[in-house]
C-alpha cells in the first residue's frame, strides 16, 4: 500500500508516452515536405551566363553584384507563376529589381505571357533546357531567390509569393538587407 | 456471375496500374556495363523532388529527366559516383538521398529507434519484475491464518 504513489505515476505512463508521441506527429503533420531547404543559402549565386528573353546580350551571375536582387524562377506553362503575377508586379512597382528565369519555357509562349499580363522584371534570363535551374536546386516553378548586394543568396522562396506567410517572411530578410 | 466480372474488372485495373508503374527510362547508351551499373544504381538511390515518393528512375517528371540526363552526361565525363552525389546533394540537399548520411544533424535519425527500443525493453523489464513482485506471497501471515479459522468455526457452527 506504502508504493501506492509511483505506481499512478507509472500507471499513466504509458497515456503520457501515447500523448507524447500524438503530439510529435500532429507537428509533424503540419510541415509542408514540399519546403525542402536550400543548401545553397549563405552561398554565392550559381554561376550562369544565360541570353535574354526581350532583348539582345546576356545575364550572368556577376550582374547580380551591387544590388539586392530577386531572382523570380517562372514559366508560362506555370499556373501557379500567374497566381503570384499580381504581387511580383507590385514588388517591381516599390521598387525591387527583380530578375525573371524563364525557365524550360517557349520563348514565344513567355512573351505572351509577359504581353498579356504584364512584364515586372529589370531583365529576362532565358534557362531553356532547366540547366541553370538545376544548379540552383530548382525544383518547380515557381521559386524565388533574394540575392544580396554581394551576390550570396539570402533567402528562398518555394511557391507563389501571393502565400502571405511565405511573402512576410520574404520581407523581413530583404529590409535586414537594405539596413 | 457477379464474382467473375469483378474478378475481370480487378486484373484489367491491374494490368493498367502495372503499366502506368513502368519506369520512363530513356535510352542512354553507355560505354561499359560498369557505368550502366552506376547510373542505374544513382538514379534509384536520389530521389525525385517533384514527386518525392519517387526515385529519379521511376518519375516521369521532367526534372526527374533532366536529372537522369544530368547524371548520363556526368558519366560519360567521367565524374565518379561520389562526384554525382555531392553535385546533387549541394544543389538539393540530404533530401535527395533516400538514404540519409551520417552526421550530428541525423544521429537523431540514426539512433531514435534503438534508443526508443531500449527505453521500451526496460519498461518491461521492469513492468515483468514489479508484477512478479506483487504476486501474492506463499506463506499466509497469522492474522489470515486466524481469519480462516474463524470463518471455518463459524461454517461449522451453523
Amino acid at each position: 500500500m506504502e508504493n501506492n504513489q509511483p505506481s499512478v505515476t507509472r500507471r499513466f505512463m504509458p497515456l503520457i508516452v501515447f500523448i507524447a508521441l500524438v503530439a510529435l506527429l500532429a507537428i509533424g503533420l503540419t510541415l509542408n515536405p514540399r519546403l525542402v531547404p536550400s543548401p545553397l543559402i549563405g552561398k554565392p549565386a550559381p554561376e550562369f551566363n544565360l541570353p535574354l528573353l526581350l532583348e539582345d546580350g546576356s545575364f550572368s551571375n556577376k550582374d547580380l553584384i551591387g544590388h539586392v536582387t530577386l531572382v523570380n524562377v517562372w514559366a508560362s506553362w506555370c499556373f501557379a507563376c500567374r497566381q503570384e503575377h499580381e504581387v511580383v508586379k507590385h514588388l517591381s512597382r516599390n521598387g525591387v529589381r527583380i530578375i525573371g528565369l524563364n525557365y524550360k519555357d517557349e520563348p514565344d509562349n513567355a512573351k505572351n505571357w509577359l504581353a498579356k499580363l504584364g512584364n515586372p522584371y529589370k531583365n529576362i534570363a532565358v534557362d531553356y533546357d532547366g540547366r541553370i535551374a538545376i544548379d540552383w536546386g530548382v525544383y518547380g516553378a515557381p521559386e524565388t531567390f533574394l540575392i544580396d548586394q554581394q551576390g550570396i543568396i539570402r533567402h528562398k522562396v518555394i511557391g507563389p509569393l501571393s502565400d502571405k506567410e511565405k511573402y512576410n517572411d520574404l520581407m523581413a530578410v530583404m529590409n535586414s538587407l537594405n539596413k | 456471375m457477379k464474382k467473375i466480372i469483378s474478378m475481370l474488372f480487378l486484373s484489367g485495373c491491374l494490368t493498367f496500374s502495372l503499366g502506368s508503374l513502368a519506369a520512363p527510362i530513356e535510352t542512354f547508351k553507355f560505354e561499359s556495363a560498369e557505368t550502366e551499373k552506376v547510373f542505374h544504381k544513382l538514379s534509384e538511390e536520389l530521389r525525385c523532388l517533384v514527386c518525392q515518393n519517387q526515385n529519379i528512375a521511376e518519375s516521369n517528371a521532367d526534372l526527374a529527366k533532366d536529372l537522369r540526363l544530368e547524371i548520363y552526361t556526368m558519366l560519360t565525363e567521367g565524374k565518379s559516383e561520389e562526384e554525382i552525389v555531392d553535385f546533387m546533394v549541394q544543389r538539393y540537399g540530404d533530401y535527395v538521398l533516400y538514404r540519409p548520411p551520417f552526421k550530428p544533424m541525423t544521429w537523431l535519425l540514426w539512433f531514435g529507434p534503438v534508443i526508443v527500443f531500449i527505453f521500451g525493453l526496460i519498461y518491461v523489464v521492469r513492468l515483468m519484475k514489479s508484477q512478479s513482485a506483487e504476486v501474492a506471497p506463499d506463506s499466509l501471515s497469522e492474522e489470515e491464518i486466524e481469519r480462516i479459522k474463524n470463518l471455518h468455526a463459524e461454517q461449522d457452527n451453523k
